[in-house]
């Protein structure tokens, strides 16, 4: 899928005016997010596409949890439209949206940063609460749950069958009945990429899903993202600092530095982008101070190489 | 000093004698600074002829406090040294003595207070003794509480259909045991009057465990659903003179209705500014009872409500012209106790149909939504559930609950006033909830027996028997800091031998 950008496509673009990849999911314009005097996120704009692993990254405090946060309803953007087209052509402004209708109904799934589970619950039933908006209905709004009539016996089967398939395919089916809290660190955050998967999501939001894996691991979850890519054809944004998954399965990568957006475009270009070098790893021969720096500091040029 | 036997004590090292000294005695001295202002001095309503004050001084029972406390800290000190089996015996034997005299009073009780601390003492002493030399080493006895606890959850449907028929055959037990000894067989009023009042604690505990040990609101203000269910039962009872039966869903429903209106604008409120607002709450309920005088009768309450019949047919001598009464439908002769017995089976029907709904309802979504988001809100957020309406159907349904039971505690009563609903309720019913070990149901019925029969066990120590409560508390809490029975197994399994379900 990637490779197919077109060149002019320059990371300075308005991400709308030149999107011809595969059809847009989601479309941020102008997303701006003060707190007071600190403006977090300051007139983003990018295009995710369907189908597609779309990454957000960028140093620290640059901004990527904010989008994430505005996103998915737990910030109201200061400014700016968010809209999320689902292949079915059901169309929403996220802005606009409580943070659970969010989840419910436009069907914007996330993981946090630092992973959120329901820990003294079984695996399992983390799994079943992520299905709770269908298994409600099912129960009668509990009502006839209480008494057992309807179809809620089915529903909860059903639900059970769809977590067991989430469990297989995350390879924790064998710890099914354990406490969410137990479970070691690497399974904690697959069972959280489960849960979020078992809300049946139009889009993923992924926080750093890689931090504080294996590299064995971190090659697990590139696969599994894949494959939620291209076998369930959801939508993924990624927040992610290690630049093995982000080069390894994006198809699209956006840059963001101190709330701007710096760079757009495929991993490839990104990489080679002079702003995000810049930005992202530091100046080149970084290990030299700038001789005006190193004026102020009263020291001589090459000193500071020792 | 013998050691004890060696399968207990694997290593043997030597007391240290001077440690356990020292630290005993820094423990008395604590003691002493402590008892010293506190027990030392009585102040008594007379005067010195210059006008001040004059003081009882109770040294004696400063020393008797602070001889205790050095030996008990070296008692404890000694079976964390190894030496077990002797702390033990002295232990039980200093306890046996002390009880029995406390009971026959054969050597003239000096001071119940005191002699009723050193009863516990010895107790716990001898208890601490007993399990370190009995059990294997590293073994703690909260541990085997926690097996415990994961057993009786596993054998519930063993348990329960037990609990349930011992409850059912309570009443006609007293009868039983009053044969044994001797009597006649005759069901005691007492014991059975007991009953209702730990049911209706038991019914309490559970209502606000949905709130409390499920959906993890700490809920200072519980009382005032109950309030609202017992006023609401004696005004239409008293307007409108509707039956209880008919009262009943009506004042759950009102409860619930103050549930939703109180739990509204404290929703967004989290930890502790929610239990602090919860608080106000209840007292504001507490409150608008007293001072309303022309609605709630104020301050004097609501008398007159009429007793609960047994589906139209009163519990009376003497029944009113064209009715008939209890004893005349079943052809029995009248007796007191026939009431109350009723009464029992009705908290008992009330207090499980709370138990069965919460045991449902755990198994439903609602519930689950309600357990993930004392887990974790943020995360429910996330997945799409509402927050909002999830909360404040916890707090209905408790609410409603409250409410079932007030109804109840106004037809046995008879009489309401703003008296009964203070925090102390709320503070007690909590207490239950939280010593029963948060979300166990078996917990709270243990606690609440605890909570509710203790004092009435120690009503022979008068005021002390507060203070003897107050000390289990501390103990139990030291003991079992996350509750008796704290124990919470999945709501549904996947890899269990039994399948599914």
């Amino acid at each position: 899928m990637s490779g197919d950008l077109p060149a002019e496509r320059g990371p300075t673009d308005p991400a709308a005016a030149t999107w011809d990849r595969v059809p847009p999911l989601l479309t941020v314009e102008h997303l701006t997010m003060r707190f007071g005097g600190l403006t977090a996120v300051d007139d983003v704009s990018f295009i995710a596409g369907q189908r597609e692993i779309t990454a957000i990254i960028g140093p620290n405090g640059a901004g990527k949890t904010t989008v994430f946060n505005c996103l998915t309803g737990f910030y109201r953007p200061t400014a700016g439209r968010l809209s999320l087209e689902r292949g079915d052509g059901t169309h929403y402004l996220l802005e606009r949206m409580e943070g659970f209708r969010i989840a419910r109904e436009a069907r914007v799934a996330r993981t946090f940063q630092n992973i959120r589970l329901f820990p003294q619950m079984s695996v399992l039933e983390n799994l079943i609460v992520a299905q709770h908006n269908k298994l409600m209905l099912a129960s009668g709004y509990t009502v006839l749950g209480l008494f057992g009539i309807g179809g809620y016996r089915e529903a909860e089967r059903a639900a059970v069958e769809k977590a067991k398939f989430w469990l297989d395919r995350v390879g924790l089916t064998a710890r099914a009945d354990w406490d969410a809290g137990n479970l070691p660190y690497g399974d904690q955050r697959r069972l959280e990429i489960a849960r979020a998967m078992c809300t049946e999501p139009a889009l993923l939001c992924l926080d750093e899903p890689a931090a504080g894996l294996n590299p064995r691991e971190s090659l697990e979850l590139n696969q599994l993202l894949l494959s939620i890519r291209d076998d369930d054809g959801v939508g993924v944004l990624l927040i992610e600092h290690d630049m093995s998954v982000v080069m390894g399965i994006s198809d699209h990568v956006i840059v963001l530095d101190y709330g701007r957006k710096i760079a757009d475009g495929t991993p490839v270009e990104v990489r080679n982008d002079p702003t995000v070098i810049r930005a992202y790893l530091g100046e080149e021969e970084s290990d030299e101070l700038p001789p005006e720096v190193a004026a102020d500091l009263g020291i001589a040029p090459d000193a500071g190489t020792q | 000093m013998a050691t004890a036997t060696a399968a207990s004590v694997p290593v043997t090292r030597p007391v240290n004698w001077i440690g356990v000294l020292k630290d005993a005695v820094i423990i008395g001295l604590v003691t002493l600074a402590l008892a010293l202002p506190m027990v030392g001095f009585e102040t008594t309503s007379s005067t010195t002829e210059r006008g001040w004050p004059l003081l009882n001084t109770r040294f004696a029972d400063v020393a008797a406090a602070v001889i205790a406390v050095f030996l008990g800290r070296l008692a404890l000190n000694l079976v964390r040294e190894g030496v077990r089996a002797p702390v033990a015996f002295m232990a039980w034997a200093v306890f046996a003595l002390l009880l029995a005299n406390l009971i026959t009073e054969t050597v003239p009780v000096w001071n119940e207070a005191v002699e009723t601390l050193l009863v516990i003492g010895a107790f716990v002493v001898g208890f601490v003794a007993t399990w370190r030399w009995l059990s294997p080493e590293g073994t703690t006895s909260s541990e085997v509480m926690d097996d415990v606890a994961a057993g009786l959850q596993r054998w519930n449907r063993v348990i329960a259909p037990i609990g349930l028929l011992l409850a059912l055959a309570f009443p006609w037990l007293t009868g039983l045991y009053a044969l044994a000894t001797g009597g006649e067989f005759a069901i005691s009023r007492n014991a059975v009057d007991l009953g209702v009042l730990l049911l209706t604690y038991v019914m309490l505990g559970w209502g606000l465990n949905i709130i409390v040990g499920l959906a993890g609101l700490l809920d200072l203000g519980y009382v005032a659903f109950y309030a609202v269910g017992a006023y609401s039962y004696a005004l239409l009872a008293l307007n409108f003179g509707w039956g209880f039966w008919a009262c009943l869903p009506l004042a759950g429903v009102l409860a619930a209705l103050a549930g939703i209106v109180l739990g509204f604008p404290v929703l967004r409120l989290h930890g502790d500014y929610f239990a602090i607002v919860t608080l106000g709450f209840g007292e504001i309920i507490r409150v608008v009872l007293t001072n309303w005088s022309s609605f709630t009768g104020g301050p004097n309450g609501l008398s007159g409500i009429p007793r609960p019949t047994f589906f139209g047919f009163p519990f009376e001598r003497n029944p009113a012209e064209g009715e008939t009464a209890f004893h005349q439908l079943f052809g029995l002769e009248f007796e007191g106790v026939h009431r109350v017995v009723f009464l029992y089976y009705l908290i008992l029907l009330l207090a499980l149909i709370t138990n069965l709904f919460t045991m449902r309802i755990r198994r439903l979504p609602l519930g689950r939504a309600w357990e993930a988001l004392r887990e974790d809100e943020i995360a429910c957020r996330s997945l799409g559930i509402n927050p909002r309406n999830t909360k404040l159907t916890a707090f209905a349904v408790a609410a409603m609950f409250g409410g079932f039971a007030g109804s109840f505690f106004a037809t046995r009563q008879g009489f309401v006033s703003p008296e009964s609903f203070t925090f102390i309720e709320s503070a007690l019913i909590l207490a239950i909830v939280v010593l029963g070990g948060m979300g166990s149901q078996l917990g709270i019925v243990l606690a609440a027996v605890l909570v509710i029969l203790l004092p009435e066990w120690f009503r022979e120590l008068d005021q002390y028997r507060m203070l003897a409560f107050g000390v289990g508390m501390v103990l139990i809490m030291v003991w079992r800091p996350r509750g008796l029975l704290a124990h919470r197994a999945p709501t549904l399994r996947l890899n269990s031998a039994g399948g599914g379900r």
